[in-house]
């Protein structure tokens, strides 16, 4: 079975991002760029699939700028078989991603699409939802387990209350949760092997979709800060400044 | 203009997350309808009936709405919009698994958790694990939200809006509800916790997790969360994770207890009202966030204090 693993080139999760002093929005000049750690392990479990002599095939495909390559070679590097980059000026909003993605999907005709459950840099959380709606396939999101059986899926997710287990009638989206595996390091040699895997490259023109955004961003600014307190020196003088402060 | 209100419950109660979707969807605008999908979920009805400023309930029975499955869902909810004029759901699993389905198959973006509500086309969100605040404007004819429900009151429960009963579609649907592990605890609800104490990597095993959290939650009548760290290594189960990708909480107290403090973490908690940090790092990153900081090791302080309250 074919497995497509989209990709996304976020700002790096140990960074700090800093607001613009203009309001436009995030500072991403000369800062770390990776690979969003969901997308990760969405790579991750579709190497495990591989490796289990599941999926047989692993595309991977990012939309986004020309340095979203590397993210792709990254995958790639990690076991993806070939990348696609669907080229982009800037940032593309989650519906224009789920448009492109299904002509992905309709052009290469995976039985199953893992995506991660949320990008570190917009937080939408929804792209893999879209695109399930668009396919009208079903979805298991927020996976910490996925079993494949033939044709049935098989996903636990995370949920408020606890777990919950989910069969869905491939084809399937799935989108994955922190517990669902660790991902790999590359290693050297697979580094070296990755660069001569085949990346794509494509527009969103080539799916005939409007990219132009939904959402115009009016400002972004910084959150309130909130300032740090004391310190107490013990648990006594912790227990009477929470007395004072109403707090027990 | 009408919004509908998709209910976040489990059946047997209603929760509080959707009285407080109720109050972001009024600062909409608008007659405000809550639909009830359930199995045998007469008494969630029952609720959201009374809850202050909703027009009316629709409640919907289906052994596929049991748990509200995303599929079931877009089937019964989609048909239902050409009567509103935009969706609200909280931003809980339901709310965000069941959503963005809806949104792409009426050709609008989503605006994910928002915080506040300028009008009817202007909302604000939290971006970067909430180091960053975005004002976005929406032009699509319809609006798809999902509400992080720290950021709105609940609305009060003295209404007695009417119950219509609907059908629900027909099935069957492309996935269907296998299994739940519910995690059962006796102590208040993670989010709508008054106190919280939440433990890291530095409690070090399941058992003493337990034995260090648990008793001094008990005297405080805390709920219980933990990092990522603590749930990955298997100290605490997945719901208990707070943060960026875990649950947002704003308790009027939060004591982090051997947690570091990075931005995934204070992403979920650091609009608490009151907030204590014990780790014995004394540059550890949370204490930049605390207004009370003990530096000290857990395993003496904890007793201590569960002792003395
Ligand atoms: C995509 C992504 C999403 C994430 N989402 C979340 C999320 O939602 N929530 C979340 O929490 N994290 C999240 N993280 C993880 C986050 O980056 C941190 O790794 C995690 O929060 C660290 O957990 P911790 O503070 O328990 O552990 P550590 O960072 O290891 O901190 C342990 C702390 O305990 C202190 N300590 C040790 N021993 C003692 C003692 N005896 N007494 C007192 N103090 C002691 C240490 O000084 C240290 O500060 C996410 C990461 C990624 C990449
Ligand atoms: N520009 C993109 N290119 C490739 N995949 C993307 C892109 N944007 C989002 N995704 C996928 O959708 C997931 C969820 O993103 P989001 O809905 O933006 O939070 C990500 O983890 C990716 O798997």
């Amino acid at each position: 079975m074919k497995v497509l693993v989209p990709v996304k080139r976020v700002i790096d999760y140990n960074v700090k991002p800093r607001v613009k002093p203009d309001q436009t929005g995030v500072d991403l000049a000369n800062v770390k760029m990776s690979m969003n750690p969901f997308c990760e392990i969405a790579v991750e479990e579709a190497v495990r699939l591989k490796e289990k002599g599941v999926a047989t095939e692993i595309v991977v495909v990012s939309i986004g700028v020309q340095q979203a390559q590397e993210t792709l070679r990254t995958a790639l590097a990690m076991g993806a078989d070939r990348g696609i980059l669907v080229k982009t000026e800037g940032d593309v909003e989650p519906l224009a991603v789920a448009k492109i993605l299904k002509g992905v999907v309709e052009a290469e005709s995976p039985e199953l699409v893992i995506l991660g459950k949320q990008a570190i840099d917009d937080d939408s959380n929804q792209t893999g939802q879209m695109l399930a709606a668009l396919l009208d396939w079903p979805q298991g999101t927020f996976a910490s387990e996925v079993t494949v059986d033939g044709g049935k899926v098989s996903v636990t997710r995370e949920v408020d209350g606890g777990l919950q287990t989910v069969a869905l009638d491939g084809p399937a989206v799935v989108t994955t949760d922190l517990r669902l595996n660790e991902p790999r390091y590359a290693s050297l040699p697979n580094i070296m092997k990755a660069k001569k895997k085949p990346i794509d490259e494509k527009s969103p023109d080539d799916f005939g979709v409007d990219v132009s955004p939904r959402l115009a961003v009016v400002k972004v600014s910084e959150p309130p800060a909130r300032q740090a307190g004391e310190k107490v020196e013990d648990v006594a003088a912790l227990v009477a400044k929470l007395k004072s402060a109403g707090a027990i | 203009m009408a919004v509908l209100v998709i209910a976040d419950h489990t059946n047997s109660a209603l929760n509080d997350a959707t009285h407080k979707t109720v109050t972001a969807a009024k600062a909409f605008g608008g007659d405000v309808d809550v639909l009830v999908a359930g199995q045998g979920a007469g008494d969630a009805a029952a609720a959201a009936a009374k809850i202050d400023g909703v027009r009316k309930v629709i409640h919907v029975e289906g052994e596929a709405y049991k748990a509200q499955l995303a599929e079931a869902m877009e089937a019964l909810i989609l048909p239902m919009m050409g009567g509103y004029d935009a969706l609200f759901a909280p931003a809980t699993s339901m709310g965000k698994n069941v959503c963005p389905r809806i949104a792409a198959k009426l050709d609008v973006m989503q605006i994910s958790e928002v915080t506040a509500i300028e009008g009817t086309d202007t909302f604000e969100r939290p971006i970067y694990a909430g180091n960053a605040i975005m004002t976005v404007k929406s032009s699509d004819p319809k609006k798809v939200v999902t509400v992080r429900t720290t950021a709105f009151d609940a609305a009060g429960e003295s209404g007695s809006a009417a119950i219509e009963t609907a059908d629900a579609p027909a099935g069957p649907f492309k996935s269907t509800f296998v299994s739940e592990e519910v995690s059962k605890s006796d102590r208040p609800e993670l989010t709508s916790a008054k106190r919280i104490v939440s433990g890291g990597r530095a409690l070090g095993s399941e058992e003493d997790f337990q034995k260090y959290m648990f008793p001094l939650a008990d005297k405080l009548g805390a709920a219980v969360g933990a990092s990522r760290a603590a749930v990955d290594a298997g100290y605490a189960p997945n719901d208990y994770q707070v943060g960026q990708t875990g649950k947002v909480v704003a308790p009027e107290l939060y004591i982090a207890i051997g947690i570091s403090g990075a931005i995934q973490h204070l992403a979920g908690m650091k609009d608490s009202k009151i907030i204590v940090a014990i780790n014995k790092d004394e540059e550890a990153p949370i204490f930049q966030v605390a207004d009370y900081g003990l530096v000290a090791d857990l395993f003496k302080v904890v007793p201590e204090l569960t002792e003395s309250l």
